[in-house]
């Protein structure tokens, strides 16, 4: 870099990081300036986490350097790690639910008195003074459980401050947050910068990476792409860079062949989650579902797929009246529900993954009850092709993948049961652009291929792009049934928020 | 576009389907180290006592196996299947009394044998509908149902035993099938085969694997959990009534104290073999050796006059080695 640029705090330079089947991290390098943030930009299996975990002391490279003020060391424990200043506040921050505030801060590190006993008092007054410091109005002395997930971020922030950090890993900070506690992230982020700390960012969100940092650096397949400032570059060059193409629209565009109705839900209602749901599923339909969380849109989802029991209401598959009362029977009338949740309840992670595609298909697969390896494989392979899955190989456990390529996994694993209805829950959920594009690209193909979509989403912009339709559910009841120009953002939030027409008009 | 657009994707890569052949996974797994212990256990015990190495004393040791196994191997699926039955020995207990309760009313073998499978199976459906309907945890249950099944035997029998089985049935217990091969070890053998074939080789084995791994996943991916999970718990039940058939023949009596015990054994057994007690994974293979193993090592002792008190501690010794070395070796090598 020719600009004129204080030294940075920490270097890293041609690590590399091999698994089994992988190369994980191959000679990247990684530079972070005091008082400034530096975004790490890449798609899910870039190596972001690997590197991160490089940096805290969970992995050990197998090549390259870390300089820490131009001394070469290393961290063979997270606890090396941060003696030398290094702190991670992660997405699912590791604290401690029923410890106090105070003792959060200070485990490990507490301030001792003459007999080696910990300094109770003390101890608070600092964690007051450091909470003060960052503005963050939280008692030291309640305990961690009794407060919420922004306050919980405060406190891991809190601890990298009393550890004395020089560099501050911030891993996703915002997934779980709201807007106004987003904003008060940035604060502190900035504030962080005004200490002189080296800051690593880490996110999927473009908006924010370009609110709050200075530089960027951009991996791609393990490999080190690019590195700048942020005001030297713009949004395009960087996903140019992520994903090694352009890439002009995200949602792609088509023209929608849309058959006639495959599936009718009236009435259907549950005693506490929802009431009166009813719509009407046409074939090649892309129907989204929009509401804020807790709208009751996958408690309904997994009613209709029978995992939990209505009170009442019909479903109708053509003219067939449908009583499912387990996934198994849903899955043998062609609805597939692929859940938010990969890990718990998408993917078995410890199986391979062509056990876990072929697992609702084993009556494809098998012949009269027996396993039959070879087709498994070869419906595998298949279905993961089409999704351009990233993995070493088929009998690599899905544990092993990173997050887009779990989803491509979960996804391929519904679809080879050859349903009529798909659900999507959150299809797009914390996974990269370039996975992203490509879920939505298959969406769209499948919908064109007669298949009925019914995409549960919270971003706005994809329900925009993605669906021909949308019902927007508030409270467990539908609010609108939104189509063509009454399809706006703003209708959407209306709806969704319970700010009715006519008080808007 | 599509996602077989040229620009967007290097080259339809072809991911393959395996890195390592099945034969390098096999030299390396858990089995392959078991096997060399039991080898090597042989190899020790025929050193030790002149009268090991002799084709009749080494059928007398299968007895140290044969029973346990029968029940191990349906308690392995129900382990990898994430749930336990600890009441299995008291299983034997109520099934054996049972038994003597037919015989005394003048049953003959047929009826005998049926009685003890029938009641094997009811005691297994009685678990694994609390298990199953009430969602109850399978530990809890099945400690509350083995001092419930034992207790009914007590209260039949008090201090009394029952004797005096027909002939016929002695032939569970003490027959032999040809020369040396007891009828013991062709139960054995015919149930490793079948229990082998269904845990890895047929679609409910794949979905004991799953629920194992992960049991919300599995009932979203349209397994019938309950289901799955009644039929592993009917099926120990089964096995345990087998078990109670071939020991009381052999035995040729019943008290209430039968058995006792043999719970725990057939943990150590299924552990031992490699499955992992908090379900997921192992093999039907592995439970085997280390079924041979357990009997060779019990043999072996009872050759040099090794008290039974000293035995378990040998027993239990050997479960935390053969578990803590291959972590012991993970350790030395990461350093």
């Amino acid at each position: 870099m020719a600009e004129a640029s204080p030294e940075p705090v920490l270097e890293l330079s041609g690590i590399v990081k091999t698994f089994p089947g992988t190369r994980a991290l191959d000679g990247v390098r990684l530079e972070l300036y005091p008082g400034e943030v530096t975004a790490l930009i890449g798609e899910n299996g870039a190596g972001k986490s690997t590197i991160v975990k490089c940096l805290t002391g969970i992995y050990q490279p197998d090549e390259g350097e870390i300089r820490l003020d131009g001394t070469a060391l290393r961290f063979p424990t997270p606890q090396a790690a941060a003696a030398a200043g290094v702190t991670a506040i992660h997405q699912e921050t590791v604290l401690f639910d029923d410890l106090t505030v105070a003792e959060n801060i200070f485990l490990g590190h507490a301030p001792r008195t003459r007999f080696g006993l910990i300094d109770k008092g003390e101890m608070r007054r600092k964690a007051a003074a450091i909470l003060k410091g960052i503005g963050a109005e939280i008692d030291p002395d309640v305990l961690l459980k009794d407060l919420g997930i922004a306050s919980k971020h405060l406190v891991a922030i809190s601890r990298a401050l009393s550890i004395d950090a020089r560099v501050v890993i911030m891993d996703e900070p915002t997934a779980a947050l709201s807007h106004k506690e987003i904003e008060e992230l940035y604060e502190l982020v900035d504030e962080l910068k005004r200490q002189g700390k080296a800051i690593l960012f880490i996110s999927h969100k473009f908006d924010e990476i370009f609110r709050i940092s200075d530089r960027y650096t951009v991996f791609r397949d393990g490999q080190f792409v690019g590195a700048g400032r942020m005001a030297e570059t713009t949004e395009a060059d960087l996903v140019r860079m992520m994903v090694g193409r352009s890439v002009e629209q995200i949602y792609p565009k088509r023209a929608p062949r849309i058959g006639g109705e495959v599936l009718r839900v009236a009435g259907y209602s549950h005693p506490t989650e929802f009431e009166d749901i009813g719509f009407s599923l046409r074939q090649g339909e892309i129907l989204g579902f929009y509401g804020l969380v807790g709208a009751g849109r996958s408690e309904f989802m997994q009613a209709l797929i029978g995992l939990t029991k209505p009170s009442k209401g019909v479903v109708k598959m053509g003219d067939k009246v449908l009583a499912i009362r387990s996934p198994a029977e849903a899955i043998e009338a062609g609805i597939v529900y692929v859940p938010e949740d990969r890990g718990k309840q998408g993917a078995i992670t410890q199986l391979p993954i062509f056990q876990n595609v072929t697992l609702p298909s084993l009556a494809q697969t098998s012949r009269n009850g027996f396993l039959r390896m070879a087709e498994e494989f070869k419906l595998a392979r298949d279905y993961t092709q089409r999704l351009d899955l990233r993995a070493a190989s088929l009998d690599t456990p899905v544990g092993a993948l990173s997050g887009g390529n779990q989803q491509k996994v979960v996804i391929a694993k519904w679809l080879a049961t050859k349903p009529k209805v798909i659900i999507l829950d959150e299809p797009t959920k914390g996974i990269d652009i370039g996975s992203k594009a490509a879920v939505h690209d298959f969406m769209s193909e499948l919908a064109g291929e007669g298949l009925s979509v019914i995409m549960v989403s919270s971003e706005i912009p994809e329900i925009l792009g993605m669906s021909d339709r949308v019902i927007v559910m508030r409270e467990g009841r539908i609010a609108a049934e939104l189509e063509g120009d009454a399809l706006t953002p703003e209708t959407l939030v209306r709806h969704a928020a319970g700010i009715s027409a006519a008080e808007a008009a | 576009m599509s996602l077989a657009d040229p620009d967007m994707v290097p080259a339809p890569r072809q991911i393959p389907d395996r890195l390592a052949s099945p034969a390098a996974k096999l030299l390396k797994s858990w089995e392959s180290l078991l096997l060399l212990v039991a080898v090597a256990v042989f190899i020790l015990n025929s050193f030790a006592s002149p009268y090991f190495l002799d084709a009749w004393s080494l059928s007398d040791a299968t007895f140290n196996f044969t029973e346990k196994a029968m029940i191990a191997f349906a308690m392995a699926l129900l382990i990898i299947a994430g749930e336990i039955d600890l009441s299995v020995a008291s299983i034997i207990a109520l099934c054996s009394t049972a038994m003597g309760v037919v015989m005394q009313m003048g049953g003959g073998t047929g009826a005998l044998v049926f009685t003890g499978l029938a009641v094997g199976l009811s005691c297994g459906a009685f678990n694994g509908l609390l298990v199953t309907r009430l969602g109850l945890p399978s530990i809890v249950v099945t400690i509350g149902t083995m001092s419930l099944f034992r207790g009914i035997s007590y209260i039949v029998l008090g201090d009394g035993a029952f004797r005096g089985y027909p002939e016929g049935f002695a032939w569970f217990g003490q027959g032999y099938v040809f020369w040396v091969i007891t009828v013991e070890m062709v139960i054995f053998t015919l149930l490793a085969i079948v229990f082998g074939v269904v845990l890895h080789k047929t679609n409910f084995g794949r979905q004991v694997y799953a629920i194992g791994n992960n049991s919300t996943a599995a009932l979203f991916s349209g397994i019938r959990v309950q289901r799955v999970k009644m039929i592993l718990f009917l099926l120990t039940g089964l096995m345990s009534g087998l078990a109670a058939v071939c020991l009381t023949s052999r035995l040729g009596s019943t008290r209430p104290s039968i058995a006792s015990g043999m719970e725990l054994e057939v943990v150590t057994m299924v552990v031992l073999g490699g499955v992992s007690i908090l379900g997921g994974s192992g093999s039907i293979p592995g439970v085997v050796i280390a079924a041979i193993l357990m009997g060779l090592v019990t043999f072996g002792l009872g050759l040099l006059n090794v008290p039974g008190i000293v035995m378990s501690i040998f027993i239990g010794l050997m479960l935390i080695g053969v578990i803590a070395v291959p972590r012991l070796f993970k350790m030395a090598r990461g350093k």
